[in-house]
């Protein structure tokens, strides 16, 4: 068996062990040894691929295999990762490593709970190994299905309302995402699914430019691309702590990754053609999110228009074609998948503790608990683009990147989207200064506890991921780069 | 350059003491944890030292200069294919003397950090923090390229938003540390375009400039651009008008950190960056260099005629230091040529004037901290009379008093007597104008120290458990720093020959007096000196407050800071707040949302409406059945047959 | 011999009752017999056409009787059901029979 399957295996496993799990001590035993295995095979999958690489092999994937599926529209289980996919799973590994801790005193119906967790695992880290254009979207779907459930039943709030938005707004999307597939199937003539063939293959251009948007907007809509992004809000602040950090993590991610390797990729004429209208919509989504997010009162809401912002500058950076900026695209994917998990990691915690996340409620956190405010502290410096920090070396190789485009209308939307970084400032700042600082004014605060082990945990797994890659971003930099350069050159080429 | 190898600890060792006392301060006693990040401290200045006095003892090149060293030098980020963000350290005379300044002053704000902030809550974060500042300002100064400047830049400024906050309880303390990191990086943002452009254009972000020299001059008319850019990011560090309004605001913080941070070294940030850039500023854009010159110059006008009337003593020393930045500034922007001789001795001014006001600015503050310390008000009118009670401090704060305000033989004097000279050389009105501000710091300088050890003796007020305490001098530990600065204070002006390390084309230069441009700021000083001493010395206020009133207009407006605070609430309160932010949020919330919600609005009702069709009753589909076989048949007998056959 | 079109006539008034029986009616038994008499005018059809345009073929005589054969059957399962119903119900009036809708 091809290694990469062991990404899909191990979620299955672990839905097998949960059903067969008889008290709360079980599941946790299930989740924490599939959630370590998970780790320690991206870690070891990002070993074997250094060692690949080094070892002089240049073909654009690795440890690929293709098995057919459904012969009369040639689908396969085709995988194969390359540098962006395999950053892409240890980013994925991270957060479901952290985000079981995070949900470790579930307490209503824990095993559905984890049940569709684990499926949702299976669904992204299946859509990161795939190459095959419908294997992809049966991952995807996978991914999106469990979430109406996570929300609807195990959120707070509007969840109802929230979930049923979030679903139906992916789901529009991943009709979009179907029709763009097929369009790009037959367009290139209907004789494969596989990704790496397509690229070889050439589709006419008149189809390119009705199929490219469809399909980049069937991702964007994932990656909260501006107007889309209205279930983001919502889900996000209505789901549960493990469920916002894997949605905000890595489920937006999968927004970013398919319109790089799908839409731009396959279609280049089109993408070059028409990048501009994308170009504006998520040069808005960058500003928009920003502003959007200073006057929120909602802890969660403003991390949610956070995340529209920096999720923003993931796709804008993507559309600006050049090698480093699509570079830091992917760093910013990670970066951003790792911080924001911290962060929701954190005012879920919080919230476990006040029962509240309204912004003019909370007042001198660091006071009675301050790990989790240190720790808060920390998400928001990462978050502003501090140095050293994941989210400084992200925004520095975007910004860059963006100018070396030369085209004035490209540079204008660089420079408004710099501005982005000032705002970031302002609202994180805002709210330090409002929920971490300040003298406790609610007498039943004083009472609270700090994080507890399992907490602790996963915020410094995060810490460390977001640090790690902040203070050592050349590795991951050249694994990323060398992958996305076949993008560029076949971008370029047209 | 295998013998600097070692100079690499002056930033691994801060960071060590940084991280070890983040994570594990707590575990220590605080007293404990102090003199970890001591002892670190001295240790890092031995080595700064040791970098110093071995650079400036090597053979000098042939023509004159030091060499540049450049011991490390790595890729950390590569940018595709051409383009790296490098860390490393460059050594040359600037970055070599600003580890002197910085290790230095930082030492003593270390030692006396122990006594001055005893028995504070968080004694273990405070000297987490300090390192923190140390390693990034250090890092900042031996930047090898100008990202990774900016790198260090965003370090100390967050460092400094830090300490600013470190009273995290009290309100203004917030506000103050969030407004000084928000000002700050919104002028960074200028710096990175600058950055971006600069990178892009010229290929590289190193300083070391004549190695690209042919695509800097290829990039040509794009490098003002990039220059202008970061020297708005350098504004906004070392507070140039009107970016100023972050600075007196940060004195929220401890007396200490103010002494470190906004006082000797980070403010001074952007004066190094235009240091650094001088070649390019000569070479390729002298206009801009000379804008910069004239907002130095208004800004200290501005700044020193605040400090004349504002009553807390720390941000007077706030508002002075603003103003002599101002001075560094004008220093620089006043310089037409790199040859020290013919227009380029600004350059040297400007670094000579840093390097002394470090030395007696930290001494002000420090001592400021100690008077602060005794009597537990940071207000003049609590003061007074203070000489009895604190020799040392009054002493001290003396002599920084007379440094600043140029009288010779302290180190204040000759600095400024070399800006002068520079300023003179580029227009006779421009001089004037700096040689009227010089008088004005004295005035002020003179008011405070008059205001403080003089005047009236302050209400002895008593304390919790009834007794009257009398105010006392400062622990040793607070003190012994004082008299080391001041003891420098004293002999740097002279003793050092400053020129002859450090000068714009970096050949040795003799350091000499111009006795007319002496002589004029000597007298101009002693002149405000003795306004100040006619006003404030004694216990009635009678001419003071004469001015005040017959002014009232102009004083009320100095006070109020000619109300650019109220400016720069009005834009972020009600423009960013009010006008952008809320209508975008209204906007995302009742227009984006309201259309998605709109839409699945409409499914839901058209789905209600439609619904009666489906009543389950066989028969009434029945009769639609056959209406619908009625129909069909009648349209396929119209087509076949036209519609004649059916009339 | 008699034209055609007579029988077509019989046959069509008969369908016509069934169909107009099979939308008035309440009664599911009246409904049944409607559908009978749709049934049978359909059979008179078939016999019909078989006799006057192929009297050489019988396949119109053997689907009639084949038909007459289903309408037994469906009769006696319909018959069958509507006894269940009204033994659970007490009522074979359709518009009282909603149970499963709500």
């Amino acid at each position: 068996m091809n290694f990469l399957s062991i990404f899909v295996l191990i979620p299955s496993l672990m839905l097998l062990g949960l059903w067969a799990a008889r008290n709360i001590k079980q599941i946790r035993a299930v989740m924490v040894t599939g959630a370590s295995l998970l780790m320690v095979m991206a870690v070891m999958l990002a070993y074997l691929y250094v060692r690949a690489r080094s070892a002089g092999d240049t073909s654009q994937m690795l440890f690929t295999s293709s098995m057919e599926w459904y012969k009369p529209l040639n689908i396969c289980y085709a995988v194969g990762v390359d540098g962006i996919s395999v950053v892409m799973l240890l980013l994925s590994a991270v957060i479901v490593f952290t985000g079981v801790f995070a949900s470790w005193k579930m307490k209503l119906q824990t095993k559905e709970f984890f049940l569709w967790f684990s499926l949702l695992s299976m669904g992204v880290f299946g859509f990161f190994i795939s190459i095959d254009l419908f294997t992809m979207f049966m991952f995807y779907e996978i991914a999106l299905i469990p979430m109406y459930l996570l929300i609807g039943i195990w959120g707070t709030g509007r969840k109802e309302y929230s979930a049923m938005k979030l679903t139906l707004m992916l789901m529009g999307a991943s009709a979009f995402l179907l029709m763009g597939i097929l369009g790009i199937f037959f367009g290139a003539g209907g004789t494969t699914m596989n990704i790496l063939e397509i690229a070889k293959l050439h589709i006419p251009i008149e189809l390119q430019r009705i199929f490219f948007p469809i399909t980049f907007l069937g991702f964007g809509v994932l990656g909260a691309l501006f107007p889309f992004h209205t279930w983001s809000p919502d889900g996000h602040a209505s789901a549960p702590t493990a469920v916002s950090m894997l949605h905000a993590g890595v489920l937006m991610k999968l927004g970013g990754y398919g319109c790089f390797r799908v839409a731009m990729y396959l279609m280049p004429e089109a993408a070059t053609e028409l990048s501009w209208i994308f170009l504006i919509l998520t040069g808005i989504s960058v500003v928009y999110g920003a502003f959007s997010a200073c006057v929120q009162t909602d802890l969660k809401y403003i991390n949610a228009y956070s995340s529209v912002s920096h999720c923003g500058l993931v796709l804008f950076a993507i559309l600006m074609m050049t090698h480093t900026a699509s570079t830091g695209a992917v760093l910013q994917m990670l970066s951003h998948g790792l911080i924001t998990a911290l962060f929701f990691a954190l005012i879920g915690m919080i919230y476990g503790r006040t029962h509240t996340r309204d912004v003019r409620e909370l007042r001198g956190l660091m006071k009675i608990m301050p790990f989790l405010s240190v720790g808060y502290v920390i998400a928001g410096f990462a978050n502003l683009g501090l140095p050293g920090f994941s989210g400084f070396i992200a925004e520095m190789t975007i910004f860059v990147g963006s100018f070396e485009n030369t085209d004035t209308f490209h540079r204008v939307w660089t420079i408004i989207a710099t501005t982005s970084i000032v705002i970031t400032a302002v609202y994180i700042l805002r709210l330090v200064g409002r929920i971490i600082y300040g003298e406790v004014e609610n007498k039943e605060y004083l009472s609270l506890t700090d994080a507890t082990w399992d907490e602790r945990l996963s915020v410094i797994v995060l810490v460390a991921a977001v640090a790690g890659l902040g203070c050592f971003p050349l590795w991951f930099s050249s694994i990323i780069g060398e992958s996305t350069l076949p993008v560029i050159t076949q971008l370029m080429s047209h | 350059m295998e013998q600097y190898s070692i100079t690499l600890l002056v930033l691994l060792l801060p960071l060590a003491a940084f991280l070890f006392l983040g994570l594990f301060g707590n575990r220590f006693k605080p007293l404990t944890a102090g003199l970890i990040a001591t002892i670190e401290m001295a240790a890092t200045t031995v080595i700064a030292y040791f970098t110093a006095f071995k650079y400036f003892t090597s053979d000098r090149l042939a023509d004159g200069t030091f060499a540049t060293c450049i011991p490390f030098d790595h890729v950390w980020l590569p940018f595709g294919k051409t383009l790296t963000f490098n860390m490393g350290i460059l050594l040359d005379p600037i970055s070599v003397m600003m580890l002197i300044v910085i290790t230095t002053v930082s030492l003593m704000v270390h030692v006396y950090s122990l006594g001055y902030m005893k028995g504070e809550k968080g004694f273990q974060r405070y000297f987490a923090f300090l390192s923190l500042f140390t390693m990034s300002m250090l890092g900042l100064v031996v930047a090898t390229n100008i990202f990774q400047m900016y790198l260090f830049w965003e370090l100390v400024g967050v460092s400094s938003y830090l300490l600013i906050g470190f009273y995290y309880t009290k309100p203004s303390a917030i506000a103050a540390s969030k407004k000084a990191f928000i000002v700050t990086r919104f002028a960074d943002l200028g710096f990175l375009i600058g950055i971006l452009i600069y990178g892009y254009y010229v290929g590289s972000y190193s300083f070391e400039y004549s190695v690209h020299i042919k695509a800097i001059a290829a990039a040509g008319t794009v490098i003002p651009l990039a220059l202008g850019l970061m020297i708005i990011g350098g504004a906004g560090k070392s507070a140039m008008f009107p970016f100023h309004l972050w600075l007196p605001d940060a004195m929220e913080g401890p007396t200490p950190v103010s002494a470190l941070i906004h006082a000797a070294t980070m403010v001074v940030a952007g004066v190094y960056l235009i240091a650094r850039l001088f070649p390019l500023f000569i070479g390729y854009a002298p206009d801009v260099l000379h804008i910069a010159g004239y907002v130095g110059a208004f800004t200290a006008l501005f700044a020193a005629v605040i400090a004349c009337v504002q009553t807390d003593i720390k941000r007077v020393l706030a508002f002075s230091t603003i103003s002599q930045i101002g001075f560094m500034i004008v220093a620089l922007g006043v310089s037409t040529s790199t040859d020290p001789h013919h227009g380029g001795l600004g350059y040297m001014a400007s670094m000579f004037h840093l390097f002394t006001h470090a030395m007696f600015k930290a001494l002000l503050f420090l001592g400021a901290g100690a008077v602060i310390h005794a009597v537990h008000s940071n207000e003049m009118k609590d003061m007074g009379g203070l000489r009895k009670y604190m020799r040392v401090t009054h002493f001290t704060f003396l002599i920084a008093c007379l440094a600043i305000a140029g009288i010779p033989p302290f180190s204040g004097f000759f600095s400024k007597d070399e800006i002068l000279v520079a300023t003179f050389m580029f227009s006779p009105v421009m001089g004037y104008l700096m040689t009227f501000i010089a008088g004005l710091t004295a005035f002020y300088m003179f008011r405070l120290y008059y205001n403080i050890f003089w005047a009236k003796p302050c209400e002895l007020k008593a304390g919790h458990d009834g007794h009257v305490h009398t105010p006392h001098e400062a622990p040793a530990v607070m003190t012994v720093p004082l008299v080391i600065l001041a003891a420098l204070t004293c002999v740097v002006g002279y003793i050092v020959p400053f020129g002859k390390f450090i000068s714009s084309d970096g050949s040795a230069y003799h350091i000499h007096i111009d006795l007319k441009v002496a002589v004029t700021s000597i007298v101009v000083a002693v002149i405000g000196i003795g306004i100040a001493r006619v006003m404030y010395r004694g216990a009635s206020r009678k001419i003071a407050d004469g001015l005040e009133r017959n002014f009232g207009l102009l004083y009320r407006a100095a006070v109020k800071r000619f109300y650019i605070d109220e400016i720069y609430q009005f834009i972020t309160h009600k423009i960013i707040f009010a006008l952008i932010s809320k209508p975008v949020a209204w906007f995302d919330r009742h227009v984006v949302d309201a259309f998605f919600d709109g839409l699945a609005w409409i499914a839901h009702v058209a789905a209600a409406k439609i619904k009666g069709l489906q009543s389950g009753n066989v028969q009434s589909y029945a009769v639609v059945f056959l209406w619908g076989i009625i129909a069909i048949m009648a349209a396929l007998l119209f087509i076949t047959f036209g519609v004649f056959w059916l009339l | 011999m008699v034209p055609m079109q007579y029988y077509l006539l019989v046959s069509t008034f008969m369908m016509f009752v069934g169909v107009f029986g099979f939308f008035t009616r309440r009664n599911l038994l009246t409904i049944l017999i409607s559908v009978e008499l749709v049934l049978n005018a359909v059979d008179i059809n078939f016999a019909v056409f078989n006799r006057y345009l192929y009297p050489e073929h019988l396949e119109g005589m053997f689907f009639s009787v084949f038909s007459i054969g289903l309408s037994a059957v469906e009769a006696a399962v319909a018959i069958a059901i509507i006894i269940v119903v009204y033994r659970n119900l007490e009522n074979i009036r359709v518009t009282g029979l909603n149970k499963l809708k709500d």
